[in-house]
């Protein structure tokens, strides 16, 4: 690792204006991603705040019949929640089929959402890329591919943003409470990351100084069809090929509401409402479910290893809708 | 040689409970817990494998809780409670998960077998795991290149059935 310094952020405010302050500064929490990226030298942070002794440590309900999953909550202690469990379940679904126990013991909830991608270029230093070095050129797109980009790739980029976790909320509306030095504001899920364009370098909407402090979940939790469905070479402790996270509201055999996000396919949680709303008001058949999977891939770019993936993505949205339907909420 | 004219930053102390005892460090920022552990506190039961949080080898319990040691900075594990595989055996007795590895042969080279314990002693204070594939999921941070896995799967089936840790 590169030398940097380091300091402690005693509340919200002094971890903003230090990191206004200081050049290259990053915050730390779990640290779990940015060590590794530290260690490798994608990432080269000059100066660590370690927000860790900041509250938002709580998962507490919120004035509007929600949740508000405190930033630095883990991932296990938000997966492990009984307000989670029972409200929420897809998102406790999610959150344990990524990673592994020791990471999610440490891995923050904030942090989780800033995790980097894991594209084999964007961790190969020796190898160009434009989200580690912009304008060198992406190795991706004509290199090996399996694992990355379908959906709202671009010329420069086609990582995939590889949270377990984000895809849920994505599904559940969650939106992102955050401060920085201008003051606090939220930011709907669907808005936080980015598509790459010609910026794959930067992966949120997040500003340099801004510190995610909550993350909010509006009270509709589909406890009762959910499903989280995760595509992936072994069956613990790798990322997705293709994940869904799929909610069902019925009434009898008829769709009140569907929700599907995707995960594994595009720079972010992939949730197409437009094509959600095909669903609604229709019966609950397979037939049905595979027109929203078509919907919900069109437009969709293989770029050769991962041309498998757009129809696996479809069969899963199919699946994850069954399962969710039967409740069969295991993946 | 050009001389090397790069300033670094200072060290400063870092005071780390570890096994019962308070431990006083001068290391610098980036030093992880695992290099803490075993090149400044040369307690070398810990493991580094793959120093990237993969394989498992550096678990250790802080809190009571299984963490990669490898992808935490010491500097912020200060003020917590750090167990490492020294420290399990109490009064010239092994840790019955020790114990159930020698029993059970889980293991053969031995070099992932510190974080394999540390890591179903956690798994066992989660209380999370019920069924064998839940066994096996939730230790799948603890890789063993000799595959020993089986039998480490009924130490840990053993370990939960048996509930208590110390």
């Amino acid at each position: 690792m590169r030398p940097f310094t380091y300091t402690k952020a005693a509340d919200v405010n002094a971890a903003v204006q230090e990191v206004s302050t200081h050049e290259g500064a990053k915050f730390i929490a779990g640290g779990t991603n940015l060590l590794d990226l530290m260690k490798i030298d994608v990432m080269r942070p000059a100066h660590l705040i370690d927000v860790t002794h900041i509250a938002h440590k709580t998962i507490e309900e919120n004035d509007k019949g929600g949740l508000r999953i405190g930033a630095l909550v883990t991932n296990n202690d938000t997966a492990y929640n009984e307000l989670v469990e029972k409200r929420y379940p897809l998102l406790s679904h999610a959150i344990l089929a990524g990673a592994t126990a020791q990471l999610r013991n440490v891995a923050t909830d904030g942090g989780n959402l800033l995790q980097r991608t894991r594209c084999y270029y964007f961790y190969d230093t020796a190898t160009p890329c434009n989200k580690r070095e912009p304008g060198s050129g992406c190795s991706a797109i004509k290199g090996y591919n399996r694992d990355l980009a379908i959906l709202g790739t671009s010329e420069h980029c086609i990582a995939t943003h590889p949270s377990d976790m984000a895809v849920a909320l994505a599904a559940l509306d969650a939106s992102i409470h955050v401060t920085g030095k201008d003051g606090e504001r939220t930011i709907p899920i669907l808005d936080f990351h980015r598509l790459p364009g010609d910026t794959p370098h930067i992966d949120t909407n997040l500003k340099e100084d801004e510190l995610i402090t909550s993350i909010d979940l509006p009270a509709k939790g589909f406890p009762e069809h959910y499903t989280y469905l995760k595509l992936r070479d072994r069956a613990s402790y790798a990322f997705a090929l293709v994940s869904v996270a799929a909610a069902l509201e019925l009434d009898g055999t008829t769709i009140k509401e569907a929700r599907i996000a995707l995960g594994g396919v595009a720079h972010k949680p992939w949730r197409k409402p437009e094509a959600e709303a095909i669903l609604q008001g229709k019966a609950a058949t397979t037939e049905n479910f595979r027109e929203v999977a078509e919907a919900y891939l069109e437009g969709a770019k293989g770029y050769g290893d991962n041309d498998f993936k757009i129809e696996l993505a479809k069969r899963a949205i199919v699946r994850a809708l069954e399962q969710a339907l039967k409740m069969e909420a295991a993946s | 040689m050009e001389k090397n004219t790069v300033e670094l930053p200072p060290t400063s102390s870092v005071t780390l409970r570890v096994n019962g005892l308070s431990r006083q460090l001068n290391i610098a920022p980036w030093t992880t817990l695992l290099d803490a552990l075993r090149e400044h506190l040369h307690l070398s039961g810990t493991k580094k494998g793959c120093d990237h949080g993969q394989c498992g080898a550096c678990t250790v319990l802080v809190d009571g809780k299984r963490i990669n040691s490898c992808l935490s900075l010491a500097v912020m594990q200060q003020d917590k409670k750090i167990t490492t595989i020294e420290g399990l055996a109490k009064e010239g007795e092994l840790h019955p998960v020790q114990q159930a590895f020698i029993d059970h042969d889980a293991f053969q080279c031995g070099y992932c077998t510190p974080g394999q314990i540390c890591s179903v002693i956690g798994l066992v204070n989660e209380g999370k795991a019920k069924t064998m594939d839940d066994i096996r999921d939730l230790m799948s941070g603890n890789v063993c290149r000799c595959g020993a896995y089986v039998n480490i799967v009924k130490v840990a089936q053993e370990a939960l059935e048996r509930g208590e840790i110390r």
